[in-house]
């Protein structure tokens, strides 16, 4: 673990350099930790796939004791823990139709378009970081045969619930947004619905599997074309 | 309905509070004022709270119609104000009456001004905020800009109390300012050289320069690594991309990414970075964590010390 300097109010808590679950767990864990041993002074937490950042408050306290409390806190870590997140499934109709990029990406696999299918939805993928825009949650890691590098030219428009690969990450879109990712099918869940309580279905630490549906229950369970 | 009519928009003028805090772990940023020094300030001579919820008048344009009796108080960049087509002085809270027309015409100098008004306008919250960011659709009316017939509520308030700020005591703008900068995040990723060159060169403010990051031009400057794992991206970091051309990320910024970072400017400077137009000219200056805690509790005890004038 490496605390760097970020910014006049911020620092940075390195766990680690990859991508990896065990590591993602104990920056969970810290986000719970710290939350309450810094409540007094803490402004936000911006959880990542290896790191944290502590942002507080500069008329309350300085970096010397943020550092000092962070070591303290962050000695309670159990580095066996696993964090075990809830683990949530979301629709997904995956087609050439809600999917445009689907066949394109099976061709470079050198797989069918089923296969991709089966691979997408066959594994358990964790919440690593959200980002890029509100809800919109990294979801990891894509089995290397189907992981696919972004768009050359990314879309002006992708649909709110594109499901999307891009290298060995996996999202569904919050929203209508611009993007490079590869869109394999629509997920019918809102990913960020400001009105609902909670906000996404998600969370950070969280474990998320998709399970194929087809056009008929996608556009009954609220699906938009 | 008391209030403000919207006669014109202006170029962007948005409803800022003080910003949306502790949401960025749903991918929410901060929005708030670019330049808060001048937006408490505005607020103060309302006699307002710091954080009550004004607009944020980019570049200028904006026209309204008062339908209440109230005060309002304009800080900030240099816009030329006038009631029913009177120039009023800025940094000075004014009575206007039901009817009244407000201008705020273009900016002469410094790109953004900040206009309260006695008691804050009344817009609802999301998460915890009145911050307008339009990238996400969130905060202000609808998450959008002010637009031509919007109306922005207010209570009356014809008795409040209103003060001007000393001439001496008002912000310059200028065309260069000099950013002070805390190494950071990957900073061992940039060699002395590198250093060298970006702490001793002159970089321009490009016109892509909005409110998630002013993009900067001048000397290249290479980091030893290309990407990183995205991580938790702070207010003011300097994320240098492929083309080694430094953007400055501020209140509108993504809340993660994965560019490298040479380190972050303080909050004193991103606001004075935030007057700059396209073609303005900044530098870069280094300086300790310390340092910049020292300036921003002496900046905060300067502006609690300065007594505005009862007008």
């Amino acid at each position: 673990m490496r605390i760097e300097v970020a910014g006049e109010n911020a620092l940075i808590i390195y766990f680690g350099e990859r991508t990896d679950p065990r590591i993602s767990a104990q920056v969970q864990q810290a986000v719970k930790v710290l939350e309450t041993e810094l409540a007094d002074v803490l402004i936000d937490l911006v959880p990542s796939y290896a790191s944290l950042l502590v942002i507080y408050d500069l008329l309350a306290c300085d970096h010397l004791e943020i550092r000092r409390r962070l070591r303290t806190a962050l000695q309670q870590l159990d580095s066996a823990e696993q964090g075990e997140g809830r683990l949530v499934t979301l629709p997904a109709w995956y087609s050439t139709e809600s999917g445009p990029d689907l066949a394109a990406l099976a061709e470079r696999a050198g797989l069918s378009v089923d296969e991709v299918i089966e691979i997408h939805s066959g594994m358990e993928y964790r919440v690593y970081a959200i980002g890029f825009a509100p809800g919109f949650a990294y979801l990891g890691e894509v089995d290397e045969r189907i992981a696919a590098p972004r768009l050359s030219t990314p879309r002006q428009k992708v649909p709110r619930g594109a499901v999307a690969i891009a290298d060995r990450q996996t999202a569904v879109y919050p929203a209508v947004s611009p993007g490079g990712w590869n869109l394999i099918g629509l997920c019918p869940t809102r990913m960020f619905n400001p009105a609902a309580d909670p906000t996404m279905p998600v969370q950070v630490g969280d474990r998320v599997r998709f399970e194929p549906i087809s056009r008929e229950t996608y556009l009954e369970l609220g699906g938009e074309l | 309905m008391n209030g403000f009519k919207v006669i014109q928009p202006g170029l962007l003028t948005l409803i800022q509070d003080a910003g949306r805090f502790g949401h960025h772990r749903i991918g929410l940023t901060t929005g708030g004022p670019l330049d808060p020094l001048a937006f408490r300030w505005a607020n103060r001579l309302c006699d307002n709270p710091l954080d009550a919820t004004a607009l944020e008048v980019s570049i200028g344009g904006l026209v309204l119609e008062a339908q209440v009796d109230t005060r309002i108080a304009l800080a900030g960049a240099e816009m030329p104000f006038k009631i029913n087509g009177t120039e009023q002085d800025r940094w000075h809270s004014h009575k206007v009456r039901a009817g009244d027309r407000i201008e705020v015409g273009f900016a002469t100098n410094g790109a953004r001004a900040y206009l309260a008004v006695s008691g804050g306008f009344h817009v609802e919250h999301s998460f915890d905020s009145a911050a307008t960011v339009t990238r996400e659709s969130i905060g202000g009316l609808n998450g959008a800009r002010l637009q031509q017939g919007d109306f922005l509520h207010c209570k009356p308030a014809p008795d409040a109390r209103g003060y001007r700020l000393e001439e001496l005591h008002r912000p310059e703008y200028g065309q260069h300012v000099t950013l002070r900068v805390i190494p950071g995040y990957q900073q061992h990723a940039f060699s002395n050289v590198q250093k060298r060159i970006f702490f001793s060169s002159e970089y321009k403010v490009t016109d892509r320069a909005d409110r998630m990051g002013f993009r900067l031009e001048g000397p290249e400057i290479k980091p030893s690594m290309d990407g990183i794992l995205s991580e938790g991206i702070c207010h003011g970091a300097i994320q240098v991309p492929a083309d080694g051309q430094p953007i400055v990320l501020l209140n509108d910024r993504q809340t993660i990414g994965g560019y490298p970072k040479i380190g972050s400017v303080i909050s004193l400077d991103t606001g004075r970075l935030t007057q700059l137009m396209p073609g303005g000219t900044v530098s870069f200056e280094e300086i300790t964590q310390d340092d910049a805690h020292n300036l921003h509790c002496l900046a905060h005890k300067q502006f609690e010390r300065i007594e505005p004038k009862a007008v």
